[in-house]
C-alpha cells in the first residue's frame, strides 16, 4: 500500500483533512484503530462556536472554520444536520453580565457579530428561559452539527474523489523514518503503508502518535459529560449557555468545573453540558456531575425540572498547556503534520484545520498563520 | 391477598399480576407494540427489556416516556399508547 498522505484518526478533524487533501489531488489513506468518530469526536456535542473564543489566533481560526463549515454543508447537501441556530450567552448576575459585555466588545473588533440582549428581550429568543437572568449576548454565527454524521459524510466525500481510502479497526503500530529522519512509512495492524506524509489527527491520543514518530506532544485528556433528555417538541431554539462557561474553558483548574450549556437537537433531545475535569482516561460516570449539570441547566431553563434524562455520554477533550491546538508541519520530523489538541473545539475548528493542512501539504499559501499552533512550541529551547 | 391488578390501556380494561412490569402485563395481554416513532411512525415495544434502550416508552397516568419494562403496574393505572415524543407536538 502507498499514499501521498496517511491521516491517523477518522474523527471529524481527520475527515476534514481527508476531504481537503483528496480535493487538492492527493492520494489519501485514513486509518483509525476504531470506527469513524469513535473517539474524541463521538464524545462531543458538535459545536461550531465563535462566541466562546477570546480575541487571538483561535478566534481567527474559528471564524475561518465556521465559513468553511457552511460551504461544506452546502456542497454536501445538508447531510449532517448543520444548523446555523446562533448562540445565546446569558448571565445570572450583573457582575458576570458586565464581564460578558466587555468580552463581546473585544470580540466585535475581531469580526464577531455579537448582539446585546436586554433581560426583557431574552424571552423573544427563548420563550422558556428563566426570568431571573440579567441579560445576554446573541451570537448569530454560532452553529451546531451532528459530529458523527459530519465525520462519516466528509470521509465519504473524500472517497467520492476516488483518491481516498478508509481503513477502520486499523491500529498504527509504528511510524518509519528514513536515514534523513523523514517519514517513509506507517506500520499498521493491517500492513505497512509507504508514504512521505503523516497527519496526526488522533485527538486526545495525538501524543501517542507523536511518540511513535519520535517527538513529544503534550496533549492530555480533560473529561466532559453531557446529559441527554427525552425527545421534546422544539423548545430550546439556540445554543444557550451561561457566561461562566468561557472562564471555565480557559481555566487551568484540575478539579471539576461545570457551567450550563443547553441546546436542542434535530432528534428532539436536549443536550446539557458542560463539565470539565482532569482525571486521566477514566470514563466512570460521576453522579455529582449529573446533579450539578442538571441544577445549573434548570436555573437557565426552569421547565427542565420536569423533563426526564435518558442517558449521559462523555468524552475526552484533548488539551495542550496553552489551550491552543497543534496544527501544521512538525519541523522535528520532515513529513509529519499535526492536527490535534483542539480541546472542546475540535468539531468547530475542524474545517479550517483540514483546509490549512491541505494547503501545507500542497505548498499553497496558508489561509492563516500557523505559528501560534506550532508543534515545537512546547520544547524548552523553542523561542516563540 | 389478591394477586390481580386492574389497569387500562387506552381506556380498555387489562389485568396484571402484582409486581409485573407494564411491559410484561401488556405482552401477556397480547399487545406487542405501544409506541410509534416520531419520524417514520414505526411501531415500538420491548427491545432490551432492562431499561437501557428507551424503546418501550409509554405514557402512564399522563406522564410521557415512562419505560414500560421498568415501571411496575399499579392498581388503576391509566396507560396510553404513545405517539412520537408523547407531548402531542
Amino acid at each position: 500500500m502507498n499514499a501521498d498522505v496517511v491521516i491517523i484518526g477518522a474523527g471529524v478533524v481527520g475527515a476534514c483533512c481527508a476531504r481537503a487533501c483528496a480535493e487538492a489531488g492527493l492520494s489519501v489513506i485514513v486509518v483509525d484503530r476504531g470506527a469513524v468518530a469513535s473517539g474524541t469526536t463521538g464524545g462531543g456535542e458538535g459545536n461550531i462556536l465563535v462566541s466562546d473564543k477570546e480575541p487571538g489566533p483561535e478566534l481567527d481560526l474559528a471564524l475561518l472554520s465556521r465559513d468553511l463549515w457552511a460551504q461544506m454543508a452546502g456542497a454536501l447537501g445538508d447531510s449532517f444536520e448543520l444548523d446555523p441556530k446562533g448562540g445565546l450567552v446569558v448571565a445570572a448576575r450583573s457582575e458576570t453580565y458586565e464581564h460578558l459585555l466587555r468580552f463581546a466588545d473585544e470580540q466585535r473588533s475581531c469580526g464577531v457579530i455579537a448582539e446585546t440582549v436586554a433581560a426583557w428581550d431574552l424571552a423573544q429568543l427563548e420563550p422558556r428561559i428563566s426570568r431571573d437572568l440579567v441579560g445576554g449576548v446573541f451570537y448569530p454565527q454560532d452553529m451546531q452539527v451532528q459530529p458523527m454524521m459530519a465525520a462519516a459524510h466528509l470521509i465519504e466525500a473524500a472517497r467520492a474523489t476516488g483518491r481516498a481510502t478508509l481503513m477502520t479497526d486499523c491500529t498504527v503500530t509504528g511510524i518509519d523514518r528514513d536515514a534523513a529522519g523523514a517519514i517513509s512509512a506507517v506500520r499498521t495492524s493491517q500492513g505497512s503503508i509507504s508514504t512521505r506524509h503523516v497527519v496526526n489527527a488522533a485527538g486526545t491520543w495525538g501524543g501517542e502518535i507523536a511518540a511513535l514518530a519520535g517527538v513529544e506532544l503534550p496533549i492530555l485528556p480533560r473529561r466532559g459529560f453531557i446529559l441527554v433528555t427525552e425527545p421534546l417538541p422544539p423548545v430550546v431554539h439556540h445554543k444557550v449557555y451561561a457566561a461562566d462557561y468561557v472562564a471555565n474553558v480557559a481555566s487551568d483548574n484540575a478539579g471539576l468545573e461545570t457551567s450550563a450549556v443547553i441546546e436542542g437537537t434535530q432528534a428532539g433531545t436536549i443536550l446539557i453540558g458542560a463539565s470539565r475535569e482532569r482525571v486521566g482516561f477514566d470514563k466512570t460516570l460521576d453522579w455529582g456531575v449529573v446533579r450539578r449539570l442538571s441544577r445549573q441547566a434548570i436555573e437557565v431553563f426552569p421547565f427542565l425540572a420536569d423533563v426526564q434524562l435518558l442517558r449521559t455520554y462523555g468524552g475526552f477533550r484533548p488539551y495542550c498547556p496553552d489551550h491552543l491546538p497543534v496544527i501544521g508541519p512538525d519541523p522535528r520530523v520532515p513529513g509529519l503534520l499535526h492536527a490535534c489538541g483542539h480541546e472542546g473545539a475540535g468539531v468547530g475548528l475542524a474545517a479550517a484545520t483540514g483546509h490549512v493542512i491541505a494547503q501545507a501539504l500542497t505548498g499553497a499559501p496558508l489561509s492563516i498563520d500557523l505559528a501560534p499552533f506550532a508543534p515545537e512550541r512546547f520544547e524548552a529551547s523553542h523561542v516563540g | 391477598m389478591s394477586d390481580e391488578i386492574r389497569f387500562t390501556l387506552d381506556g380498555e380494561g387489562m389485568t396484571a399480576r402484582t409486581g409485573q412490569s407494564i411491559a410484561g402485563a401488556l405482552i401477556a395481554g397480547g399487545a406487542m407494540s405501544w409506541r410509534r416513532t416520531r419520524f417514520d411512525d414505526r411501531p415500538r415495544g420491548v427491545f432490551c427489556g432492562i431499561g437501557a434502550c428507551f424503546d418501550c416508552l409509554i405514557t402512564v397516568n399522563g406522564e410521557a416516556n415512562v419505560r414500560a419494562c421498568l415501571a411496575q403496574v399499579r392498581e388503576g393505572d391509566r396507560v396510553e399508547r404513545q405517539e412520537g415524543t408523547g407531548y402531542g407536538e
